[in-house]
């Protein structure tokens, strides 16, 4: 794997199991009227985001990887806030 | 590629811990963030700006179809990680098995999104319209305009590319599928397959952001 340590291994059936039933939820919550359109906006975001982080640190296997390829990979989510908020501020 | 270079495509970067070819798939993959992260900041953008130009989720896409697209490409991420894990076994024939279900189901998510615009197009939503009149299966009435030209040419613009992202993975899927099943990999020489996976991976990744962005909200 990664780093070549031994490991147990990955619950990919159950990750897959989470990745599917989330996506049902995503898209039946999308559709209640009843919910202020930016606190659907906020959990749908919330959702996305941990469908993302489900497939990153398992089937990408990062949660096996070193910290340093860590502190890699985070680099971006500071640019992406700066592009969407700075921006963003430009609108509002 | 020969042994020798083969070994030192897979060993560590000094300082990294991680083998020089996967350190470059996760750079690539990096640049990859941005580049996505710019599509989908200018979406987020312009959507703000001209909300009259966009519509609520399901009146003009297609929620239920490009849900069950987005539970194909899942399916393809769990057959791709079966295939590494298979390969760690030295197990040669689930290799293959696995590799040629995650091809399969790659080009089903390719074929479902062609459908998809043919369907799109054909009820008049392009990217150059300067309105578009929903009608047909999604318009719940008549009459009014319901979308822009923004619209049409952010939504191309975002899904294109990715779609052109799962295309060139099932073809570099193939290729993988192709060594595999010439008996190039093992489980000590298993660095073609996990770099492929972790593209894969990025790819549906990227589809999770902008299923729900782009036809969720």
């Amino acid at each position: 794997m990664s780093t070549g340590e031994a490991h147990k291994p990955p619950p990919y059936m159950l990750v897959w199991l989470g990745l599917f039933l989330l996506t049902m939820a995503e898209v039946g919550y999308a559709f209640i009227t009843a919910i202020p359109k930016l606190w659907l906006a906020i959990g749908l975001i919330v959702m996305a985001f941990y469908k993302a982080w489900l497939v990153a640190v398992y089937y990408m296997h990062l949660k096996w990887e070193p910290k340093r390829l860590w502190l890699m990979v985070s680099v971006p989510i500071p640019l992406i806030m700066i592009l969407i908020f700075v921006v963003l501020n430009e609108i509002f | 590629m020969t042994t020798q270079a083969m070994t030192a495509g897979r060993a560590p970067m000094p300082g990294m811990k991680v083998y020089n070819l996967k350190l470059g798939m996760w750079i690539f993959l990096l640049s990859e963030v941005m580049f996505f992260t710019g599509l989908i900041g200018s979406y987020v953008i312009l959507r703000f700006a001209h909300p009259g130009q966009f519509t609520e989720p399901g009146v003009v896409l297609n929620v239920p179809l490009t849900a069950f697209n987005t539970f194909l490409l899942i399916c393809s991420s769990v057959t791709m990680v079966k295939a590494y894990a298979a390969i760690q076994q030295g197990d040669q024939q689930g290799l293959k098995n696995w590799l040629l279900a995650t091809i399969l189901i790659g080009a089903s998510f390719v074929g479902v999104q062609v459908y998809e615009y043919i369907a799109l197009v054909g009820e008049g939503f392009v990217p150059v319209a300067e309105a578009y009149h929903a009608v047909g299966r999604h318009m719940p009435h008549d009459g009014p305009v319901v979308g822009g030209q923004l619209y049409g040419s952010t939504f191309y613009t975002m899904t294109g590319f990715h779609g052109a992202h799962v295309s060139i993975g099932v073809l570099c899927l193939c290729f993988t599928y192709w060594r595999a099943a010439k008996g190039e990999y093992s489980a000590d020489n298993l660095g073609g397959v996990e770099i492929m996976g972790l593209y894969w991976h990025f790819v549906d990744l990227v589809w999770i952001i902008l299923f729900t962005i782009v036809y969720l909200i």
